[in-house]
């Protein structure tokens, strides 16, 4: 059984579904990506496989088990959010050892190491002791990272983590998401629009379609970009805009 | 997972050198005793150290900060430690972890402030804050003024939508609350009444004392807990997102878009919640009278209309219409002026109720003086 299994799922506000029919697969150790244009449903899949939402119909299942239902131990995943979501009062070092001193048994010493290492690992060093307000927007998404790594989670839930972020920090986070990944078997699922990043680490994804309302496509995304028919999955890998003819 | 998953040997070398050998797995749960752990064997801690990971199969981040912090304090002690003999991947975390040209912090951890200071602190901001208050109704005149010039460029759209939420949401609230206390000060002073056989002035002090001060006050401080509240905590939220910033990028000026069309509902609709107000105030004192003190309706309602004349109706609404600016004005001020997060909306908001309470009775206090003075 994978890792995270969703099974015809629904997904909607109580209007018509936003997304019909999904169905999705990750497997332990892989980088997975969901993919789709802006507002067709990636981040609120994302929201549905972390159990901050119940899907209308359908099964999700994280590890076996139903992600909505509230666990006596430490959450097993680290979720960063598009808009990060910090915490406005804890400065980036407060906000990175919150889930250390609720979940690890590490003094307080130690727990503000590793929560200055989680934040030099994502470039953030120098900033430990300034508050959300008073840094940029992609040094947010940057301390979320650091966040959803506090615990050493064994999945990853990343939304559009290298949108806002220049050139080579974004390299520089994809790398480290490799080494994660290859080094501590962390499972990563990112929502990603950056199309050299996604063929560097994402060995699967998934994309959605707002139209349709549910996945046109899924499976390598370097398969798909040269071999797919589908002129929706080929536009989205072309850059070409919806009034480009078909190819 | 146990954590005695670590396993730690020591082993004298023969040039006088320690050797811990780490074995199994450091992870964020088996961290926390690493460093006792660590020093428990080593009696001499001048004596160089080597850390040995060759046989540790498996380290994760935490373990691995941990680790270097644990070298870089041994190192200012005398004995620098060389870790070694890390396998490909614990080698690969290690390495990520590594702190060498880690940028020194920009700035101390936030202290906790001495009393003192705290007084200085806030006497500062006190001043700072008056200062941005005066400035802000120095723009809210200007944009009054605009606004009269030419009324179209104020948001009215909303207008409607704010007088149901100030007034007609509130109207169950004030009705309820008006009553009561038109019954209970009637009740509490009934008995008094009885005594001097003057049952029949029941009438006079229910009707001035609701239609006076205690009406449009009691109704200017609910509306400042429910709308003042509301509007600090919508401008306020609006600010910390930004919202406020796009206004001005799309050339709407806040004061004319936000502030106006609030302070305008709040103008309209405090004085009719205050007539509301002493209305059902009267009632509830009519209700005692008649109950308690045996009077008839008639007879009440003639010594009521002997003893109120239109000006004490008209004071009370003179006074809430100037409540009503008053809770607009400092609600919306607060509001804008938010900063730092979900903190300083609930700041601001709570700084913005407590300011309005203040001003009412300021208020209260200047207007019955001048009413006085000018014999209404
Ligand atoms: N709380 C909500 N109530 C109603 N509809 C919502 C809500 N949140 C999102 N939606 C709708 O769901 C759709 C998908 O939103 P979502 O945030 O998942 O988009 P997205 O794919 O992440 O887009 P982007 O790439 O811009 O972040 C949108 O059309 C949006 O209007
Ligand atoms: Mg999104």
């Amino acid at each position: 059984m994978a890792l995270i299994e969703a099974r015809d799922v629904e997904i909607g506000f109580g209007g018509p579904p936003i997304l019909s029919g999904v169905n999705v697969d990750i497997e332990a150790g892989e980088i997975f990506a969901i993919l789709g244009g802006s507002g067709c449903g990636k981040s609120t899949l994302l929201r549905h496989l972390i159990g901050l939402q119940a899907p209308q119909a359908g099964t999700i299942r994280v590890q076996g088990e139903d992600p909505a239902v509230a666990r006596q131990d430490a959450p097993p995943f680290g979720v960063m959010f598009q808009s990060g979501a910090l915490f406005g009062s804890l400065t980036l070092t407060q906000n990175v050892a919150l889930p250390l001193e609720e979940w690890s048994t590490l003094d307080a010493d130690s727990i503000a190491t590793v929560a200055a290492a989680r934040l030099a690992l994502v470039g953030l060093d120098g900033f430990e002791n300034h508050l959300p307000a008073e840094i940029s927007g992609g040094m947010k998404k940057r301390a979320g990272i650091a966040r959803a790594l506090a615990l050493e989670p064994d999945i990853l839930f990343l939304d559009e983590p290298s949108a806002g972020l220049d050139p080579v920090t974004s390299v520089e986070l994809d790398e480290l998401l490799l080494k994660l990944n290859a080094n501590l078997g962390v499972t990563i699922v990112l929502v990603t629009h950056e199309l050299d990043s996604l063929f560097k680490i994402a060995k699967r994804c998934v994309m959605l379609d707002r139209d349709a309302a549910g996945a046109i496509a899924s499976g390598d995304p370097r398969a798909l970009r040269d071999d797919s028919t589908d002129h929706r999955v080929h536009r989205f890998f072309n850059r070409q805009s919806s009034g480009a003819a078909p190819a | 997972m146990s954590s005695d998953t670590l396993r730690v040997e020591r082993e004298t070398l023969a040039d006088g050198s320690v050797q811990l050998r780490l074995a199994g797995e450091l992870r964020l749960d088996a961290s926390h005793d690493l460093r006792a752990r660590l020093d428990a064997l080593r009696p001499d801690p001048a004596a160089p150290l080597q850390i040995d990971l060759s046989e540790l199969e498996n380290l994760d981040g935490a373990g691995a900060a941990l680790l270097h912090a644990y070298a870089h304090a041994c190192e200012d002690s005398g004995a620098r430690p060389r870790i070694s003999g890390a396998r490909d991947g614990v080698a690969t975390i290690l390495e990520l972890y590594e702190p060498r040209g880690k940028r020194p912090c920009e700035r101390p951890p936030p202290q906790r402030l001495s009393t003192v200071e705290h007084v200085g602190n806030t006497s500062w901001e006190l001043w700072l804050r008056t200062r941005d208050a005066l400035d802000f109704l120095g723009n809210f005149a200007l944009a009054c003024l605009a606004a009269l010039r030419r009324p179209r460029s104020v948001h009215w759209a909303d207008l409607g939508k704010l007088c149901e939420r100030v007034g007609a949401d509130a109207v169950p609230i004030v009705a309820l609350i008006a009553f009561l206390i038109g019954l209970v000060t009637a009740f509490q002073s009934a008995e008094t009444f009885k005594q001097y056989g003057a049952n029949i002035f029941v009438a006079d002090m229910v009707g001035l004392s609701m239609t006076r001060v205690m009406g449009p006050l009691m109704m200017a401080i609910l509306v400042a807990g429910r709308s003042g509240a509301g509007f600090a905590a919508e401008l306020g939220t609006m600010k910390v997102s930004e919202e406020i910033d796009a206004l001005r990028t799309l050339g709407l000026d806040p004061l004319s878009f936000l502030v106006i069309p609030r302070v305008v509902a709040l103008v309209l609709m405090v004085p009719l919640l205050t007539l509301l107000a002493d209305l059902l105030g009267i009632v509830g004192g009519l209700l005692i009278g008649m109950s308690v003190l045996d009077l008839t309706l008639t007879s009440f309602l003639n010594r009521l209309s002997l003893a109120l004349d239109l000006w004490d109706v008209g004071t009370g609404l003179i006074l809430s219409v100037a409540y009503g600016v008053a809770i607009g004005v400092i609600a919306c001020e607060r509001g804008l002026a938010t900063s730092g997060g979900a903190v300083g909306v609930g700041r601001n908001t709570t700084s913005a109720v407590v300011t309005i309470l203040f001003n009412l009775v300021l208020i209260t206090s200047v207007l019955t003086i001048l009413f006085q003075m000018w014999g209404i």
